[in-house]
């Protein structure tokens, strides 16, 4: 068949190349081809194995399973709705950066061995600093190069862990890994920033907020459920993946509550879903690696959708900052319903995605015996509901109205908004639409009614404790304010140490120089300088040469 | 479009009704606790109005412990451009 034998990634890649010459309607069309075309190929013909050889290595560039072809089809959806979403604006290069992008996104899924990987690791690092650096804000271009900082290490760290593992095991299979190894470690690591691990997390909010309305789009589908997938290759049933992502869960929603920008607080929010996702892989079983992947769908729609209607926001206003904003459900009507089903969605209300998707992590957390971390995911789930669901529409489109008389969103917008609104709506009242396509054989059934019940009293009494605190004045008002975050160790801590640095080492060079003037000034002078004689300087070299000799000699 | 758009919320009747169907839903699932006979895994999560109750306080916590956290972490929108 020839279809099987072209990797998916391949027309992302050429369709990248040709979009800049391409403007218009033509460009519009052609974003679509590569997505929808290969889309339909991946459906009808999932590829099997391609492989190619590069300096002497046999490389695996396409290995598709049943987990590879679910994020692969998952990136092709994503992308046509991104590109959907990205019509309202002519750009040249964007097209094809967030082609090459979502392309790379592609190639990590299918490649089955590590240098492959790496491979399209970088690609995914380059394409989506490009993007960011595009992005069009006035922090954009720093911003760009600080989230490109932070990837450059996480593929290094890759580079070397994959190194290191094949001088010990020999094997450059993309499979399952361990952390008793230094290798195994690394490449940990380097997932872990991709992933947004606490601590390393710093790049996902400084970037997000300094895309394009369309940018963060992609960036939100993309660049960390690569991670995910490549974790749940590599360390599923790591136990420590558990704790790390109960923490994902629970520290953002904190920032989140007093973020005033708006995408910023979709991308605290972004780790708090993240995190159940991490908790899933590290549980290991059947029921939670489901849960894990396919709370990953749903979440790629769900918060891209969440995304759009704040780039439609930020499209017609020019900002997201929740202290200016308010009101726009009456110029905007269509994407505040459309950004409160994805608010919805987010928060897991029943019959909509999030609710069939969250609570597979959530049950395998408690038939695995962690009640206290599931408590913590329960605090998640409801804080989740409180600044995502709440927080996000509460201060955009209602609120104080701040008198702004804009337009609704482009038709373009409202289009991708649209589709993944009902893709939503699909994924939670019909989950076996989605459920067909898990890599790993249970039989969840989501609803029942004790779980439906329970959901809805979670989310209505901590929509109530909003109620309560708005009335009473306690809730912290949305202020022209940035917060702390692991950022200012780089951002604040590190220059200032480096300033200090230099400025000391320009006060010992300063130093240095007065005592050698004044030692030269000390030196008895020869009434007049006689130059060196010929035979002089031979001499000189000779002795240096000798000496030279010597030192070699005992060395 | 010149004048100012008059919008549902505008009117606090509207605001009223809205909340007032919201507490009574409160209500209703609060009560459904004791008639519905939930299945469960752990012993606390069989108290009568254990997840209303959970989602209550958890929000109340997450908000005021959010608004402690401003206290230390609060700077000025040019905080990183400004040295």
């Amino acid at each position: 068949m020839i279809s099987a034998d072209i990797p998916p990634f391949l027309p992302f890649f050429l369709a990248s190349i040709l979009l800049p010459w391409f403007t218009g309607w033509w460009q519009r069309l052609l974003m679509l081809v590569p997505p929808v075309l290969g889309g339909i190929m991946l459906l009808l013909f999932p590829p099997t194995e391609v492989t190619a050889s590069l300096m002497g290595f046999e490389l695996a560039l396409i290995h598709a399973d049943k987990l590879s072809l679910l994020f692969g089809l998952l990136f092709h959806l994503a992308a046509i709705l991104a590109f959907i979403f990205s019509w309202h604006k002519q750009s040249r290069f964007e097209p094809s950066l967030s082609m090459l992008y979502a392309g790379s996104a592609i190639g990590a899924v299918f490649s089955g061995d590590l240098i492959s990987l790496f491979i399209f690791w970088e690609l995914l690092a380059l394409s989506s600093a490009g993007l960011v650096m595009m992005g069009g804000q006035a922090d954009s271009r720093n911003a760009g190069l600080r989230y490109l900082y932070a990837h450059i290490l996480s593929g290094l760290l890759l580079l070397s862990g994959i190194l290191l593992h094949y001088q010990q095991s020999g094997s450059l299979a993309f499979d399952k890994l361990s952390l008793d190894t230094l290798a195994g470690v690394l490449i940990f690591l380097a997932f872990g920033i991709k992933c947004a691990f606490p601590l390393l997390h710093g790049w996902i909010t400084d970037a997000y907020a300094n895309a394009s309305a369309a940018g963060a789009v992609f960036l939100s589908a993309f660049t960390t459920k690569v991670a995910v997938y490549a974790l749940a290759r590599s360390f599923a049933g790591t136990e420590i993946l558990i704790y790390i992502g109960a923490i994902m869960t629970c520290f953002p929603i904190f920032y989140a509550v007093i973020e005033n920008d708006l995408r910023k607080v979709l991308a605290y929010s972004m780790i708090n879903q993240l995190g159940f996702m991490v908790c899933g892989i590290g549980l290991g079983t059947a029921l939670a690696l489901n849960g894990a992947v396919a709370h990953a769908f749903a979440d790629v729609i769900f918060k891209g959708l969440l995304f759009m209607s704040m780039g439609a926001v930020l499209f017609r206003t020019g900002h997201t900052l929740g202290s200016d904003l308010g009101g726009l459900y009456k110029s905007m009507p269509k994407t505040t319903v459309l950004c409160l089903v994805g608010a919805a969605s987010i928060s897991a209300f029943p019959l909509f995605s999030g609710f069939v998707t969250k609570s597979m992590v959530m049950l395998a957390m408690l038939e695995q015996g962690y009640p206290i971390l599931w408590l913590m995911l329960l605090f998640a789930s409801a804080g989740v509901f409180h600044h995502a669901g709440i927080k996000i529409p509460y201060f955009a489109f209602f609120a104080h109205d701040r008198g702004y008389q804009v337009n609704e969103a482009p038709w373009t917008m409202l289009l991708a908004m649209g589709v993944s609104a009902v893709l939503c709506i699909l994924i939670g009242s019909y989950p076996e639409l989605l459920y067909q396509w898990l890599p790993w054989s249970t039989s969840y059934q989501p609803y029942d009614l004790t779980h439906s019940l329970t959901q809805m009293q979670l989310l209505c009494f901590s929509a109530l404790a909003f109620v309560w605190l708005n009335k009473r004045g306690l809730y912290p008002p949305e202020l022209r304010s940035i917060n702390l975050d692991i950022d200012w160790f780089y951002r604040r801590l590190l220059p200032l140490v480096a300033e200090a640095l230099v400025r000391d080492m320009r006060a010992v060079r300063a130093k240095l120089y007065e005592g050698f003037t004044s030692l030269v000034q000390k030196m008895p002078r020869k009434p007049a300088f006689t130059p060196w004689t010929t035979s002089d300087l031979t001499l000189r070299l000779a002795l240096v040469l000798a000496l030279l000799l010597v030192i070699s000699l005992l060395a | 479009m010149s004048q100012k758009q008059k919008g549902v919320f505008d009117n606090p009747a509207n605001v009223q009704r809205l909340l007032r169907f919201f507490y009574s839903l409160c209500v209703v699932l609060f009560l459904l606790d004791f008639v519905v006979h939930r299945h469960h895994l752990l012993d606390f999560e069989a108290i009568p109005g254990f997840y209303a109750a959970f989602g209550f306080v958890a929000c109340v916590l997450l908000v005021l412990l959010a608004k402690l956290m401003r206290k230390f972490l609060q700077r000025d929108e040019d905080y990183y451009d400004k040295r």
